[in-house]
């Protein structure tokens, strides 16, 4: 039990630390951590992303559920601890530093040099989360349903902003209405 | 943007913030976001409602976030504690971020924990995961606009992408390799029109992207 928290622990400081571009790039390495070295499902994984995404504030606050679901209530707080202290710090750490590297051209390379890796893993995260959405895990076919709302979510922001809580809700409630 | 220490520096950064108004503040961002876009909160509450920091220093802000590694809307709550009230400050302002989505989102888990074999839950979540794939998408493609056009910058994120979602490499092994290299080919010697554009104060984090916040 003991060994298991510390691993839990380490598992997301690491993934708080490595979330290059935001919560989406960890996504793939979350998923692949919280299945196959703890018992977490992907189903598990995908309904307690939702939940995230009903929840007011950063969505990756969803992680305290994971912590919770693996561990009960000292699980959340390991994992809330873990995955939010750590990456704080390094924050704190480096807006002290900042200001000397203000006029380096090595800032400038880092953020550019960088960006395309943080969009890389964005889509990395963003096809991790359509995988187990879009596809069924029991026929292995494609969901059309899913696709819809996928496309047309897509479509709604592309050409306007609308609030996503709005279109988080009505998603869901779309999905439940027609698949009964 | 400095940190606090420095605060002549600053123009247009408020003096006098209590820790508890900067508790207040994020508490609010983090209370009304509903479905994600905190960082777009975060900015009409610094910069339109209290007016503790102008448009450009949360700009400044928000790129310094980007490049940091962390969840962006975390990151500016500490930087701004940080540069108003030191680490006192950076408390009053995460925990305030966080702590109403944290009561929420373990409520919901509660709820999740005890329904989840219910096919209306189910489906339900189904439904937001299908339109989160949607918003994660669109976000990509807005924050990545410059990018995707870029053969570079398109080759890094092909191969980044590769490597995690086929090849399933360890997150830490695809930043410590790709990462380097990426800087390196972004050196500043061979880009004489990026360093001007350092001077030019960043003229592309102006650009329309910011209209659209959504982390």
């Amino acid at each position: 039990m003991r060994t298991q928290l510390l691993k839990l622990g380490a598992v997301f400081a690491m993934l708080g630390i490595l979330a290059v571009g935001g919560g989406t790039a960890v996504l793939p390495e979350m998923q692949h951590a919280t299945v196959h070295w703890f018992n977490l499902t992907d189903k598990q994984f995908r309904d307690i992303y939702s939940l995230g995404q009903v929840a007011p504030g950063p969505n990756m606050l969803m992680v305290l559920v994971i912590g919770y679901r693996l561990m009960g209530a000292l699980g959340a707080a390991v994992v809330g601890i873990a995955f939010f202290i750590p990456d704080c710090a390094l924050t704190l750490l480096a807006n002290r530093l900042w200001v000397h590297f203000a006029g380096s051209p090595w800032r400038l390379t880092v953020q550019r040099g960088m960006a395309p890796v943080a969009i890389g893993l964005m889509c990395a995260g963003t096809y991790a989360i359509g995988r187990l959405t879009l596809v069924s895990a029991v026929t292995g076919r494609i969901n059309p349903l899913s696709i819809a709302i996928t496309i047309g979510v897509g479509a709604i922001l592309l050409w306007r902003h609308v609030n996503p809580g709005i279109l988080v809700l009505l998603s869901g409630t779309v999905y439940m209405l027609l698949s009964r | 943007m400095p940190p606090s220490n420095t605060a002549n520096e600053t123009p247009a950064v408020a003096r006098n913030v209590t820790l508890f108004d900067l508790f207040k503040l994020f508490f609010l961002a983090g209370a009304v976001s509903f479905g994600g876009g905190v960082v777009a909160y975060e900015r009409e509450y610094l910069v339109g409602g209290a007016k503790w920091l102008s448009d450009e220093d949360f700009l400044s802000t928000l790129e310094i976030s980007e490049t940091l590694p962390g969840l962006n809307s975390v990151d500016i709550a500490v930087i701004v504690g940080d540069n108003l009230r030191g680490i006192p400050g950076v408390i009053a302002a995460v925990a305030g971020l966080v702590i109403p989505g944290s009561v929420i989102v373990m409520v919901l888990g509660l709820l999740w924990s005890s329904s989840h074999h219910d096919p209306r839950v189910q489906h339900f979540l189904l439904g937001i995961a299908a339109a989160a794939v949607g918003m994660l998408s669109v976000v990509t493609l807005q924050l990545g606009r410059r990018q995707f056009q870029s053969a570079l910058d398109l080759a890094i994120i092909v191969v980044t992408f590769a490597a995690v979602s086929i090849f399933k490499i360890s997150l830490a092994w695809v930043l410590l390799a790709i990462g380097p290299v990426a800087i390196f080919l972004y050196r500043p010697a061979t880009d004489r029109a990026l360093t001007q554009g350092a001077e030019l104060h960043l003229p592309f984090h102006r650009g329309p992207r910011h209209g659209k916040l959504r982390h």
